[in-house]
Formats: C-alpha cells, structure tokens, sequence
C-alpha cells in the first residue's frame, strides 16, 4: 500500500530532531529494523542541517519541505530548501569536503547519506534552492521486490 | 531527546559522559562547554564516554574532532570507550580510529591513560 506525509518547517535547528524523529514515525508503517531507523533518521537529520547551515547560512526564516513516500518495497523521502543552492555538487559530495571548516563541519554528511540510503540524487542550482531525493528498500520488503 | 552532558576530572584526564542525542542543534553547546573546561583546567587527556548517547550525526563528529584537535596539539590523547555499534559505524565510516583509541569501557580508558584508582 502507498503512503504520503508532506512537513514544512522553518531552518530553526531544534527542528533536526523534530524532523527526524516524525519521519521515523511515520516510516514504523513499514516495520522497519532498529539499523533502518537509526540510518533514516541519521540521514534526514544531516539532509535538514545541511539546508540550514549551507542553504539558510543559520538565519531561522527559512522554510524547510520534506516529502515522504512509502509502499510494499521501500521508501522515497524528498528534502528541499530554497536557500542559496551548492555551486559544485561533485566537490560537495566529496567525503571529507565541507564548505565551512570553521564551524567545525565534519565534511561527512553526504558520504553517510549514500552509504545508509540505496540511492542519492541532489539537484541544485545557485539562488535556487537544494533538492535531495533519497531511496531505501527496506530490508523486510527485499525479498518480494525481485 | 537533548543532550546531557556530564565533565569530571581525574589528575590531567578530562571525563566527558553524553547521555542522549547529539546534533547540529546540540554540538554548538556542547563545543562552548567543553572548551570553556579544557582552558579551565589544565588536562592533557580526554576520556569520551558515550553509553548514554542514543543517536549521532555528523555533527557530533565535527565537535568530537574539534576537541581532538585540541588536545592533541598539546600532546594529549582522546580515548573513546562504551561506544554503542550505531555511532561506532560513523567513527567506522569517516576513520576517526586512526587517530582515536576505543576501548571498551571508562576503567580501561583510565587505566590506559594511567590514571585507574
């Protein structure tokens, strides 16, 4: 069966864990793993404060949207900002690269974004805004998906 | 869930204890704090034990390699121990143990540094 839940919020940083927390609830339709959870929420929670550090530079009035889809096979979960976009995608997915060393970034957001997500598409453009789509199957499903 | 944190101090060993979920939201007072202790006291060493901490992003690895860097540029060491396998795959995946210790508990962590009463 297919599922849909839409959020919009601002680029406030106490809504990491709202936003993580609400999406994992809403994915437990799917008897997900305790690994499942933690890697969801793991990966909503660096895809939101990228969007307020990088997208919104930490001012709170911007609006933050997240789509989440799920059916028998998995998840498809959509984070959007309409900050001020990533110049250089390839450089920015780099493990390690981060734009902002001295806010102590870590540089590793996208790299656990690929490495818990089955699939990671990131579409921006400078002034516009940042979109990134990311797909899970969920291992319970796995078997029935070939 | 926020974050707790708890500082205590044994010789020139800085205990750091996390109880709940460390973020972005969560990293900024964290860094505040443990370097206000770190220039306070004079400690060489840090003990980061982290039983209590239920969720991590990268965030926390920022703030966690912040410190490091700190301390080590001093001469100091960073042990982490009581990791849980939910935050040791992020250690795992950005290679924080080449250049961390991890072991499995704070009495092997003082005793590595030393400072085991």
């Amino acid at each position: 069966m297919k599922n849909q839940m839409n959020l919009e919020f601002l680029s406030v940083s106490q809504n990491e864990s709202f936003a993580r927390v609400t999406v994992a609830a809403f994915v437990s339709q799917l008897d997900p793993t305790m690994e499942e959870l933690t890697e969801i929420k793991t990966v909503v929670s660096e895809a939101v404060t990228n969007a307020i550090i990088h997208g919104y530079h930490e001012k709170q009035d911007g609006k933050i949207f997240i789509s989440c889809t799920i059916d028998d096979g998995g998840m498809e979960l959509i984070i959007q900002d309409h900050g001020l976009g990533i110049k250089d995608i390839e450089e920015a997915r780099e493990p390690l690269f981060t734009s902002k060393p001295e806010l102590e970034r870590s540089g590793m957001g996208f790299t656990i974004m690929e490495n818990f997500m089955d699939k990671v598409d990131v579409i921006s453009s400078p002034d516009q805004g940042t979109t990134v789509r990311l797909t899970k199957h969920l291992s319970k499903n796995k078997a029935y998906c070939n | 869930m926020s974050l707790t944190v708890d500082f205590a101090r044994k010789k020139d060993v800085l205990l750091v204890r996390l109880v709940g979920e460390l973020d972005h939201h969560e990293a900024e007072n964290l860094k505040k704090e443990w370097q206000a202790i770190l220039n306070m006291h004079n400690v060489q060493n840090v003990i980061l034990n982290l039983q209590g901490l239920s969720f991590m992003d990268s965030s926390g690895l920022g703030v966690i390699l912040g410190r490091y860097k700190e301390i080590n540029a001093i001469g100091g060491e960073m042990v982490i121990c009581s990791i849980s396998p939910e935050v040791k795959r992020l250690f795992d995946l950005s290679g924080m143990f080449k250049i961390m210790k991890l072991v499995d508990n704070e009495e092997f962590a003082l005793e590595m540094l030393g400072v085991a009463s």
